[in-house]
């Protein structure tokens, strides 16, 4: 299980890898943590700690889309929960009721997005589109359209604290990470969403609960962007429901496609999209490291992006195989001729 | 027939697939004004013969002349454009546009640029009253019924080529009345010079149609035949290789058990009229009917694929609901599907978890099935069922087809159903496969379980069914039982609604 | 195209019929020439904008760099205007060709590497964005002979509205890709492969070529909405028209066009525009109601026609159960 489980990583690993030490060869000191006023410095720290909000969300939208779904709407829950968590401090609720409530908008939107995906059977583009486009307006009606600030010391450590000398965002997304990793592997719910996610109806036939998984899915995917957006409101010390999460679905989305995972649903890996959150954090890094003009910065991103899904393509990796194919035997891994006919053969 | 020159004429076409020969040295001949049709079993060839003569597939030997000069066709597009028109079983038109944009893409008329419209509608509607058809081509496509489309589709196809059509199981979705608009349609092409290739599993509608035959066989030809010269009989010895079994007989069973599952006025507004129904254990329940006939209905209201909305249900004498499948399979019913590919097996998943899905799914999320459990049910299955693959890791998809259908089966076995539907157990697998299924619905119901099996080979049902239902127009119409079960007095079932 | 396929555009001009009457019901003066040149003038660039994305949806597809797109335009011209001598046609042609040969890249990425067009369009808009960071961070004023006099041009409608060359352009590009789409055979092949492009290829349809001009189409018009969008502005800025995408999907869905593709018409675009500026032009009106309203209104009407399409389709997949059924027994 374990080596398999490494097997599928490896690609990212390696470009992890390759990433930070790029980070190193630009900057010499990108390895070296400091220990400060009781809290660990230092620029991988901070490729972990940036990365947390990218990370949660990534989380999340994995299951989403092992369903064979998406959800655009991430960003602008970011916005609401971030709201609501401000707006409930500013008017004298303790933190962590705060945080309860934010965690309730973020649970309120994805029923919404599940509902209208599971039980009115609406593209998962479309349907969460509608909160993409509503959601930050309904975030800047609770701020009414201004950074709303706060100084609850509870909440702005959710950002900005430190647990055991560690930045709490850290801690924050590697415990969700790994309750969601784990309740998903140890339970019998991986399977079930990867089923649906390849075959709807064959899973229905089979007595899978369809609806309620993708219910399921898009409300944890609701929770994980609530948490991202408390954290990223924390570490502002305010919401700003104009700017907070903007475009953050789509650096969740691409964290899951740097994964390896297929926009088309089916087999997922948690580890292997959090690792894409972190190459995409590594990049952000070395570019700032690197000297370059800030201006470059999207550029060179959407270079490296282009890079990693070119080799990713499904017709680039099917000539790879074939070039592999015309040097060696491949028909090794394929099954033995049992009776399969004709046809099968051509389709396969 | 006084053979004039053929139209196409194909020779030694062989084509090799990795570790099979899909056809050996094959010849087919088509004469204008002929419908020829082309038989043999699942993985006989068929399909693939068909592939290499228009293109899809690149041929490793062989010729094909059309009116006698050589051609080497490209692709299905440039085979068209020679002259060789295909029409499939699954309709290759574009629902969302008008059914004369459908007949005149990439060739509209235009006028100073532009697409003529008004033309293009004109023409359409002249084109299909040639066919038989007075329809409204400025309409959608989708507005229209499938035997519609599927001549839409002819039409198409015999205006962009014109000397051959190849017709690839056009019968498999229409019913008895849409088939017979459809051989009108081939009968006026017939008439008009054109030769035609016929694919069916249907062998009544080869005699009722076709002219000549050729019958493929492991890739082979093993004659060609004119039908006015043969027997249903010859036909089959030859594409089976053997005497086809007297297993048309029905054959005494062991006395059913007690009564499992009894239906009442049960039924769904536009899918399937009320019917009664009951059910014990160690009883195979068939149902017999045309394509369209309600089989499928029949075994998807049972299983709440879709609910029923009026009648009743008593499970072993208590009331019982069932809206989703879930609750079916709660109260151990299983039903295997009858399209495999898309309702039945999950392609990317391995066939040790499509095996145990059902069973995971009955057992909840939080309960789940253990590794070492998983493969132990899974090689057990794989054993008793001799499911042949390589792996239990490997993905289903790559299995053969009587392969995929046995490790559904394994999956609901898995689950310990008390009542087994199953709809179409034998479509579309080879003949090995297709006899161990037969046998293991015959072991399954000595042991005592309770099925249901929907299926249009009659012989099949005859075989082991302990009742017979008939179907007809998504109603119940008969039921036989006992001595009454033979192939004749299904037909007849069914034939007398006719009458009425 | 029959009645059914049309219903969701008749809707969408009567949305905008009854919300302009209702909004001239309540504020009489926005019935006048005054507030229709301004929804004109003000929505041009997003006119424009949308009428690329309507193709690129009625396709199958999706295009998320036009926002990036509309703003490199800006500070391309902006940049080139104030450094080198060259006449703006010279520079709009230039930037034209750029444009749509990006769109084309795109596209090109989008076919032969098949990739979904969300990724390789998102990887898009983050070039393009990024190229006009490069260029300039800051906002650069166009000042230009020629503008001005492309600014001054407008024809002074009775009642004060002044209909300028920019809305002109935008209604000229709705005609264009009307006759494009409904009367070449580009146009049907758009069509066809956002039935089922699979199918499409079967039936003969150039997808290569189809889904490149496509996108190229849609890169072209982003382009030319970049260039409204200077006039509009008299600057360029790279940060300027962020999310414009987002609007531009939204009207072409509120315009009735099915978000899967292969159903729609541009004309419903225009009316998905035009609904969207009246809700602005409303709000401008009212003068209590905050901005974040237009993103409610217009995240709530998406939702709207989303469920009337589901309700349409429903409506129709049981019709046709129907008719089946009554003609298997005919």
């Amino acid at each position: 299980m374990m080596k398999s489980t490494l097997k599928r990583v490896m690609p990212q690993i390696i470009i992890l890898a390759l990433v930070l030490a790029a980070n190193f060869l630009v900057f010499r000191g990108f390895f070296h943590v400091e220990f400060q006023h009781g809290r660990l410095f230092g620029n991988l720290i901070d490729v972990l700690n940036r990365g947390a909000p990218t990370a949660l969300l990534a989380t999340g939208m994995t299951l989403v889309i092992a369903t064979r779904g998406i959800d655009l709407s991430v960003g602008a829950v970011m916005a609401i929960a971030g709201a609501v968590a401000a707006s409930a401090v500013v008017g004298g609720a303790h933190w962590t009721l705060a945080v309860l409530l934010a965690l309730a908008a973020g649970a309120a939107c994805g029923l919404w997005n599940g509902v209208l995906v599971a039980i009115f059977r609406i593209q998962p583009i479309v349907a969460t589109l509608v909160l993409m486009v509503a959601g930050r307006g309904i975030g800047q009606l609770l701020t009414e359209g201004a950074i709303l600030t706060f100084n609850d010391p509870g909440l702005i450590r959710l950002g900005a604290g430190t647990i055991a000398a560690v930045p709490t965002p850290i801690w924050i997304w590697i415990a969700v990470a790994c309750v969601v990793g784990l309740v998903i592997r140890r339970s019998a719910l991986g399977l079930l969403i990867e089923a649906v996610g390849i075959n709807q109806t064959s899973s229905r036939l089979a007595g899978i609960n369809a609806r309620v998984l993708l219910i399921a899915v898009y409300l944890v995917s609701g929770l994980c962007a609530a948490l991202a957006g408390v954290i990223v409101a924390a570490d502002i010390k305010g919401a700003d429901a104009n700017n907070a999460g903007l475009w953050m679905e789509l650096d969740a989305i691409l964290a899951v496609v740097i994964g390896g995972n297929s926009l088309l649903g089916g087999r997922f890996s948690i580890t292997a999209s959090l690792l894409g959150a972190l190459i995409i954090q590594g990049v952000n890094s070395l570019i700032l490291l690197s000297g370059m003009p800030v201006e470059f910065n999207l550029v060179i991103k959407a270079l490296i992006i282009i890079a990693i899904l070119v080799i990713q393509s499904p017709r680039v990796r099917h000539s790879l195989y074939l070039l592999r194919a015309s040097t060696g035997p491949v028909l090794r891994e394929r099954p033995k001729p049992a009776p399969r006919t004709p046809q099968e053969e051509g389709q396969s | 027939m006084a053979m004039p020159e053929p139209v196409l004429h194909a020779r030694g076409i062989s084509k090799f697939f990795p570790g099979a020969i899909a056809l050996d040295d094959v010849e087919l001949a088509l004469y204008p004004g002929e419908v020829h049709a082309l038989l043999g079993e699942n993985g006989a060839g068929k399909s693939t013969l068909i592939k290499c003569v228009t293109g899809a597939y690149s041929r490793d030997g062989g010729t094909i002349a059309l009116s006698g000069a050589e051609i080497d066709p490209r692709d299905p597009l440039d085979s068209q454009s020679l002259g060789i028109g295909t029409v499939y079983q699954e309709v290759n038109l574009l629902e969302n546009l008008t059914v004369a944009e459908n007949l005149f893409l990439g060739r509209q008329p235009m006028r100073w640029g532009m697409v003529d419209h008004r033309r293009m509608k004109r023409e359409a509607r002249d084109i299909l009253r040639d066919y038989g058809l007075d329809i409204d081509p400025g309409r959608l496509l989708s507005s229209y019924s499938i035997a519609i489309q599927q001549i839409v589709a002819i039409a198409r196809a015999v205006e962009l080529s014109g000397k051959v059509l190849i017709l690839d199981e056009p019968t498999a979705s229409l019913d008895h009345d849409e088939v017979q608009l459809l051989f009108s349609v081939i009968e006026r092409l017939k008439g008009r010079g054109l030769a035609i290739v016929f694919i069916t599993h249907f062998l009544d509608q080869v005699f009722a149609i076709s002219d000549r035959a050729t019958i493929l066989r492991n890739g082979r030809v093993v004659g060609t035949r004119r039908l006015a010269d043969v027997s249903q009989t010859e036909i089959v010895t030859l594409m089976l290789g053997r005497q086809l079994e007297a297993a048309t007989h029905h054959r005494a069973h062991s006395e059913p058990g007690e009564l499992l599952l009894s239906l009442k006025g049960f039924g769904k507004r536009g899918s399937i009229e009320p019917f009664d129904m009951e059910i014990r254990e160690g009883e195979v329940v068939g149902l017999a009917g045309l394509l369209g006939s309600g089989r499928s209905e029949t075994a998807n209201v049972v299983f709440g694929v879709v609910a029923a909305d009026q009648g009743t249900a008593e499970l072993r004498g208590r009331g019982l609901r069932i809206t989703n499948p879930r609750e079916a399979i709660r109260n151990r019913f299983a039903l295997c599907p009858e399209d495999r590919k898309t309702d039945g097996i999950v392609g990317d998943l391995s066939v040790r978890e499509n095996i145990i899905l059902s069973l995971q799914a009955r057992q909840g999320w939080h309960r789940p099935i253990p590794r070492a459990k998983a493969e132990e049910i899974a090689q057990h299955y794989v054993k008793a069922l001799d499911i042949r693959l390589a792996s239990l890791d490997m993905p289903i998809r790559l299995l053969s087809g009587g392969n995929q259908q046995k490790a559904l089966l394994a999956r609901w076995l898995a689950t310990e159903p008390e009542l087994l539907i199953l709809d179409e157990p034998t479509r579309g697998i080879d003949v090995g496969a297709h006899a161990e299924i037969i046998a293991l619905i015959e072991d399954l119901r000595e042991k005592g379980m309770a099925l249901i099996v929907a299926s249009s080979e009659m012989e099949e049902l005859v075989a082991y069914s302990s009742r017979i239902v008939v179907l007809r127009d998504r109603r119940q119409v008969g039921e036989l039982t006992g001595h009454e079960i033979s192939t004749k007095s299904i037909v007849e079932a069914i034939a007398a609604e006719d009458a009425a | 195209m029959s009645q059914s396929t049309k219903l969701p555009l008749y809707i969408t001009l009567a949305t905008f019929v009854l919300a302009f009457v209702l909004c001239a019901a309540q504020y009489p003066a926005m019935a006048s020439t005054r507030v229709v040149a301004n929804l004109l003038t003000d929505n041009a660039f997003l006119g424009i904008t949308a009428v690329g994305m309507t193709f690129v949806i009625l396709s199958g597809g999706i295009d998320l760099s036009v926002g990036s797109v509309i703003a490199f335009t800006g500070v391309f011209l902006a940049v080139i205007l104030r450094d080198t001598s060259i006449h703006p046609l010279v520079a709009f042609a230039l930037v034209l060709l750029i444009t749509t040969g990006f769109g084309a890249a795109m596209g090109g990425i989008i076919h032969y590497l098949e990739m979904p067009p969300f990724i390789v369009t998102l990887a898009g808009m983050f070039l393009m964005r990024g190229l006009a960071y490069v260029l300039s961070t800051e906002s650069v004023p166009i000042t230009h002979e020629f503008y001005d006099w492309l600014q001054s041009l407008y024809w002074k409608a009775p009642g004060g509205g002044r209909f300028r060359l920019t809305g002109a352009l935008m209604l000229l590009t709705y005609v264009a890709a009307m006759i494009v789409l409904h009367r070449t055979r580009f146009g049907q092949n758009v069509y066809a492969i956002g039935g089922s492009a699979q199918t499409a290829q079967l039936m003969g349809v150039p997808r290569a070529r189809t889904t490149i001009g496509i996108y190229a189409v849609s890169g072209g018009l982003a382009g030319l909405a970049g260039i409204v969008y200077t006039l509009y502005t008299s600057a360029g800025y790279s940060l300027a028209t962020v999310g414009v995408e987002l609007d531009a999907i939204a009207a072409v869905v509120i315009g009735g066009t099915l978000l899967s593709g292969g159903s729609g018409f541009v004309a419903g675009t225009f009316f998905g525009i035009l609904i969207m500026g009246l809700i602005q032009t409303y709000i401008v009106f009212d003068g209590t109601l905050s901005s974040w309203w237009t993103k409610i209104v217009i995240g709530g009407l998406l939702f709207a026609f989303i469920m009337l399409q589901k309700g349409l389709g429903w409506a129709t997949t049981a019709r046709i159960r129907l008719l089946t059924a009554s003609d298997a027994r005919s």
